[in-house]
């Protein structure tokens, strides 16, 4: 090998390490920025059961209410029958939180008019898959909301 | 001698401060470029108006907006109060954020009509490709900056209709709940997203937007202005850029003033209700008229089409249709060339009259609306 050819694998081999190493640094600067950027898991709260400061008798017959449930948003009703029910309050096409329509006895979403019957079943319009049920108990005067 | 020699310092010491200043800044190149600027006149000149008409807009909500800033509390329990505070207490509060809000749209109009007139005229053909692709990326940052300006204020409606955007992209499969999560601050919509939307809205898109506006500018500069393909062999006349053809922009900037403060003063922008997350979402729920054609494509689609999730199908089309805008120089054969292109033509219409009624569906009241 004469000098010329030992100076350019000389040169490679300091561009390369030149290279490497502004990559690592690059790295090890973005990292930290990537992993800041996403927030931290907060731990939801774990319940699985509250008892509502609402009477059983403030839900009249087709009628509905929202109520708070570990932090998302829960909709208790009554049906024409006099049924209490809860079910999940968050839409299943894309979030946003639904009402209880008493003159159709049914529950829609006024974002993209999603509908679902009384049972939590989408019927009509853009929502994938039914609402989630949840167990509604009556403690004395009080509800009270589970998981089921 | 070297050129910062004595005799060279003494010979600056009696310049003329104006001369002096020329000296140091070596402001002649631009003063030299500003002269030479001519704009082609001809039958669409009228057009040219709609850059510079953007450009303005945006310097008018950099300067509404940073006065809004003095005032604006980037917090749940604060955001929509602060903004109440402006309208109601702060004098000319209302003024500032009424020009905020109704310059948004204007922006976001004029940016629209701006492209469509380039892209009607063709000016994005060799060798202004870069110059239409930066375009179509501020188009898309201006939306960005309607889309996370929307919630600041924390109302109902800009509540909903930032759960909705922001689970959007949660459709996707993989990265979507991650990218949801990000944009959002968390798995819900809360006042974490809104110091993460302000951050965005008013440090990052800022950033980068100056940035691309930068190179989008420099771009217009380098290449001239463009002449529609049904005038290029003509040899249109000229007129100077300074002072002719910037007096005219002026006097259309100053329209732009004159209609702003009129919205503001006659049509000051609506706060709405307070944000409340465990409220259902009201009736009537719409995002801002630049959404509204997309917010009533994902209304038709529905939840599975052959096993895939519509919502997937639809983010699949709007993705395709922004890939489809920004390439479109390198796509239009055509008019690379130097050729007509009546079927890019006919596209871009049919792409703007379903928009145009998609839109106008969206505003019809909603068939499953309760009668109060």
């Amino acid at each position: 090998m004469d000098t010329a050819d030992q100076e350019h694998s000389r040169r490679r081999w300091l561009t390369y390490l030149l290279g490497t190493s502004l990559g690592a640094s690059l790295v090890s600067f973005l990292y930290p920025i990537l992993r800041y950027v996403v927030p931290p898991v907060s731990s939801e709260p774990s319940l699985s059961e509250i008892e509502l400061d609402v009477k059983a008798s403030d839900i009249l017959p087709n009628s509905g209410r929202i109520v708070p449930f570990a932090g998302k948003p829960v909709i208790l009703f009554r049906t024409a029958a006099g049924e209490l029910k809860a079910l999940s309050a968050t839409c299943t096409h894309l979030a946003c939180t639904v009402q209880f329509r008493g003159d159709r006895s049914d529950i829609w979403c006024a974002c993209h008019n999603g509908v679902y019957d009384a049972n939590g079943t989408n019927i009509s319009g853009p929502p994938p898959r039914p609402l989630t049920k949840l167990d509604v108990a009556v403690r004395g005067e009080k509800i009270v909301i589970r998981r089921a | 001698m070297s050129s910062d020699g004595p005799e060279r310092r003494a010979a600056a010491a009696r310049l003329s401060p104006a001369a002096w200043l020329r000296d140091r800044i070596g402001w002649d190149g631009i003063a030299h470029l500003a002269a030479k600027k001519e704009v082609p006149v001809h039958r669409y000149t009228l057009l040219y108006y709609l850059g510079g008409m953007a450009l303005f807009l945006f310097l008018v909500q950099v300067a509404t907006g940073i006065l809004l800033l003095l005032y604006y509390r980037p917090s749940a329990a604060e955001a929509f109060e602060s903004v109440q505070y402006i309208m109601a207490e702060v004098p000319f509060g209302w003024l500032i954020r009424s020009i905020h809000s109704w310059g948004a749209n204007l922006f976001v109009g004029v940016v629209i009509l701006h492209m469509a007139s380039v892209f009607f005229l063709k000016a994005y053909r060799a060798p202004r490709e870069m110059t239409w692709i930066s375009g179509v990326l501020l188009l898309f940052l201006a939306l960005g900056f309607g889309f996370s300006g929307y919630l600041l204020p924390w109302n109902t409606l800009a509540f909903f209709a930032t759960k909705v955007g922001t689970d959007v992209p949660a459709q996707i499969p993989g990265i979507g709940l991650l990218l949801s999560r990000i944009l959002r601050g968390g798995s819900d919509v809360t006042g974490a997203t809104v110091s993460r939307f302000y951050g965005i809205h008013v440090a990052i898109l800022p950033a980068i937007t100056t940035l691309l506006l930068g190179v989008h500018l420099v771009l217009v500069q380098q290449k001239g202005m463009s002449v529609p393909l049904s005038v290029e062999g003509t040899k249109p006349r000229t007129m100077k850029f300074v002072p002719d053809f910037l007096l005219r922009d002026m006097v259309g900037w100053l329209i732009a003033v004159g209609l702003l403060a009129g919205l503001a003063a006659f049509l000051p922008w609506e706060l709405g209700q307070k944000a409340e997350p465990f409220a259902p979402a009201p009736a009537g729920i719409r995002p801002e008229w630049y959404f509204l054609s997309m917010f009533q494509f994902l209304k038709y689609l529905p939840a599975e089409i052959a096993g895939i999730p519509g919502e997937l199908l639809g983010i699949l089309f709007f993705g395709a249709l922004a890939a489809i805008l920004v390439l479109v120089p390198v796509l239009d054969r055509g008019a690379s060339r130097g050729q007509p292109s009546p079927w890019w033509n006919r596209l871009a219409l049919v792409a703007l009259a379903g928009a145009l009624v998609l839109t106008f569906l969206a505003l019809l009241p909603p068939p499953g609306q309760v009668k109060p």
